[in-house]
């Protein structure tokens, strides 16, 4: 390759240095057709450990899509078409001999809108546990569902009615239950997709601040439409556009000097 | 950035925020313009009344200082936006120090006046036009975005550097020879440091630029005038 200046869309690796962090997720050359539709062209981008990246763009851009490549939410749509490398831990996560449901539970997902079982809150963390046989007796799940409660900060908020059903708290603890039913399975990465538009501004702060505490342990790939948010909870940015990546960095360096002009156009607000 | 915000009422707060940066810095300039001739002329009511309109320097930088803080609050500004904003700040901060330099210029010579005039008088209006150039050309590369205009002033700080020091030991000569001289030589002396010092922040200022423009800091090691200033000099051997 003659050129040698590094284009802001490449992951360090093929710019000829080597990835400052340790790479969680590897994705190269991601191509995402819904039936005629190119939705995503070429993706290349890291996911680093324990840290968050966000993805962020216009509507349309394939952020979403490309987030719901990284644990095969795709796959349940029957006109879509993925290609290119996605390897967790080194391991292609397209390969046929992959157990969907495990991957899944590797790769939890928290969506926009928060989506509790019509369940008790006990039984919204358990399900996963115990779908996947994840304890040996009684007290083994209780510990489980108080841990997950806890890292998800809710536990104190609803430790004396835990047989309450998941819907009767909040938006924002609907939210957290949410995110205590994924880590109840013991995942390593959790996608956010939007995880606060639904939220006001203090259960999105509270989201914000729990973000931060589970980066400590967790991988986390989150899409959101708040450039400020990505701002406030991401160590890497990733900006999609028209089914492109345009750019990925370090957070600071995306939101103070961007290298891309579209990058810059998109987050002072200069095209939606 | 040439293209311009959703929100046009953002478009229009830059360019007010831009305008005021340069009203000031017409004003700053002015201020110093006037200092000088009014050194050169030994003119008392025009030194007296550059001392009064510094009030105005200093009023149009809490303007820019509270525009900042609202658009900061306001409008979350990021990338090019951010720098825009905090340059201004910066930028209204060195205006400030400038004018303040000219004010200081204006003090002491309501003072000079009272006394017979020294010769090295006449240095000081060479180095106050070389002052009063960056000035000029710093906001011009302001006003145009124009990193190369900014770089030069920027290098221009050492010629004023260099004449500063010249006339520091010229001014250091005339004392040891004439002891009648050494309050007149004193206030020249400062008048000239303040000069230099104003060069400093044209010098801050055309950084700045850069940094608006770029994004990224002026790294080059800038090339100083010398610190002779700093060195000792003795009396000049019996003759």
């Amino acid at each position: 390759m003659e050129n040698t200046t590094a284009s802001p869309a490449m992951p360090a690796e093929e710019t000829g240095a080597a990835p400052d962090f340790r790479v969680k997720m590897k994705t190269r050359n991601v191509n995402v057709h819904y039936a005629e539709k190119h939705a995503l062209r070429d993706v290349s981008l890291d996911i680093g450990e324990r840290e968050v990246t966000a993805l962020i763009g216009p509507s349309g851009c394939g952020k979403s899509t490309f987030l719901r490549c990284l644990n095969r939410m795709n796959d349940t749509i029957d006109i879509c078409r993925v290609t290119g490398v996605l390897e967790l831990d080194g391991q292609d996560i397209y390969d046929a001999g992959v157990d969907v449901v495990q991957l899944r539970a590797s790769i939890g997902m928290v969506f926009q809108k928060p989506n509790p079982f019509p369940k008790s809150i006990f039984d919204n963390v358990a399900y996963g546990p115990r779908v996947h046989g994840l304890f040996s007796n009684k007290s083994d799940l209780e510990e489980v569902v108080v841990q997950s409660l806890r890292k998800a900060g809710l536990f104190d908020e609803v430790k004396d009615r835990l047989g309450d059903p998941g819907t009767s708290l909040s938006g924002g603890q609907q939210q957290r239950l949410c995110i205590a039913r994924a880590i109840a399975v013991g995942p390593e990465v959790i996608l956010m997709d939007e995880p606060c538009s639904s939220l006001d501004p203090i259960a999105t702060a509270r989201i914000e601040e729990l973000i931060d505490e589970l980066r400590q342990n967790f991988t986390i790939v989150i899409v959101t439409h708040s450039m400020q948010q990505a701002a406030r909870v991401s160590q890497k940015t990733a900006f999609f556009h028209l089914g492109d990546l345009i750019e990925q960095g370090e957070t600071p360096q995306i939101f103070t000097n961007p290298r891309h002009e579209k990058t810059q156009g998109y987050i002072t607000g200069r095209f939606g | 950035m040439a293209s311009e915000h959703i929100v046009s009422a953002f478009d229009q707060e830059l360019n007010e925020l831009k305008n005021k940066v340069s009203e000031m810095g017409g004003l700053a300039e002015s201020q110093l313009v006037n200092a000088l001739e009014a050194m050169q002329r030994r003119d008392t009511d025009l030194a007296s009344r550059t001392i009064e309109s510094d009030a105005r320097v200093d009023e149009m930088e809490h303007e820019i200082d509270a525009f900042v803080v609202q658009l900061l609050a306001l409008r979350q500004p990021v990338a090019s936006d951010l720098r825009e904003i905090i340059v201004a700040l910066k930028i209204s901060s060195d205006l400030e120090r400038i004018a303040d330099y000219a004010t200081n210029v204006a003090k002491r010579t309501m003072t000079l006046a009272q006394s017979p005039q020294v010769r090295p008088a006449h240095a000081i209006p060479r180095m106050g036009r070389l002052a009063i150039s960056m000035i000029f050309d710093v906001l011009d590369s302001y006003s145009d975005r124009d990193t190369q205009k900014a770089i030069a002033v920027w290098r221009r700080d050492e010629e004023l550097d260099e004449m500063y020091i010249s006339l520091f030991r010229e001014l250091l000569t005339y004392m040891m020879e004439d002891a009648r001289s050494i309050s007149s030589c004193t206030h020249l002396l400062f008048i000239a440091k303040n000069i230099e010092r104003v060069g400093d922040h044209a010098t801050n200022i055309a950084e700045s630029i850069y940094y608006l423009v770029e994004g990224r800091p002026l790294l080059q090691s800038r090339p100083k005038g010398g610190d002779e200033e700093y060195d000792r000099v003795d009396a000049p051997p019996d003759r």
